[in-house]
């Protein structure tokens, strides 16, 4: 997973469609910012198909990643700094 | 072939996973139409899919430069490479993330080739703007072959 790997995230959805993991985010936590495919978030790019939500929850930002042969999987990790720059996207 | 001092234009091949076999095939095959069309093909994708080619392929007669699929997104995103074509290979829910991703990234004329035994359900998911090349195959090339031919995507 890259970057990614090496951070300690939390798998909440795994195997998912990219639908299911939007939808997860939208139903499950109130706060949320949408962004474009390859949008960077943990010095990865973002791959999915627009809107792509990224869930908020105090210092915890929770996002899809996406691999071929994986599917989705919707991932949380804490990180104040990287949870405020995305919370201050419009 | 392109005329004499006309630019050489490129075509991105993204890749799937390689779990179903058509793939390796017709990456090869629409490698050969876009080289004898003047087109340069560059494949993106992961190890096990670029090995597939590299060993089907040993004298690279139509594997040219080949890329992990996330440092190519990166090179994308970050202005480094741009392509006048992008095939994305499309057999489930991932490959459409990667070929809406393609889509918002770059400006190419993009391509879906969808296949694989769920290709029509995979077909109706995909509301971005993007062009079709789909057909039922998974052990057999033929059918997506054929749609491939018809469509001529090499000769826009």
């Amino acid at each position: 997973m890259g970057c990614i790997e090496s951070l300690p995230y939390e798998v909440l959805l795994r195997g998912s469609s990219f639908k299911e993991g939007r939808d997860y985010i939208r139903k499950n936590f109130s706060e949320h910012r949408d962004v474009q495919p390859g949008f960077k978030i943990f010095d990865t790019h973002i791959i999915g198909v627009p809107p792509i939500s990224i869930g908020l929850d105090d210092d915890y930002v929770i996002f899809p990643y996406t691999k071929p042969c994986y599917g989705t999987f919707l991932l949380r990790i804490q990180d104040p700094t990287e949870a405020a720059r995305i919370r201050a996207l419009k | 072939m392109p005329e004499q001092g006309q630019p050489t234009r490129s075509a991105l091949l993204v890749l799937g996973c390689p779990q179903v076999p058509v793939q390796t095939s017709i990456a090869l095959y629409l490698m050969h139409r876009l080289r004898k069309a003047g087109i340069t093909p560059v494949v993106a994708g992961n190890r096990s899919a670029i090995t597939l080619l590299i060993v089907a392929d040993p004298k690279r007669e139509y594997l040219g430069e080949a890329l992990d699929l996330d440092r190519m997104i990166d090179q994308i995103t970050e202005k480094k490479r741009d392509f006048d074509l992008c095939f994305v290979f499309i057999h489930n829910d991932a490959g459409i993330s990667y070929a809406a991703t393609m889509g918002a990234i770059l400006k190419s004329r993009l391509y879906a080739l969808i296949y694989g035994e769920n290709f029509d359900k995979i077909a109706a998911m995909i509301d971005f703007p993007c062009r079709n090349i789909a057909a039922k195959a998974v052990h057999n090339p033929m059918p997506l072959k054929k749609m491939l031919d018809e469509a001529e995507p090499w000769a826009v």
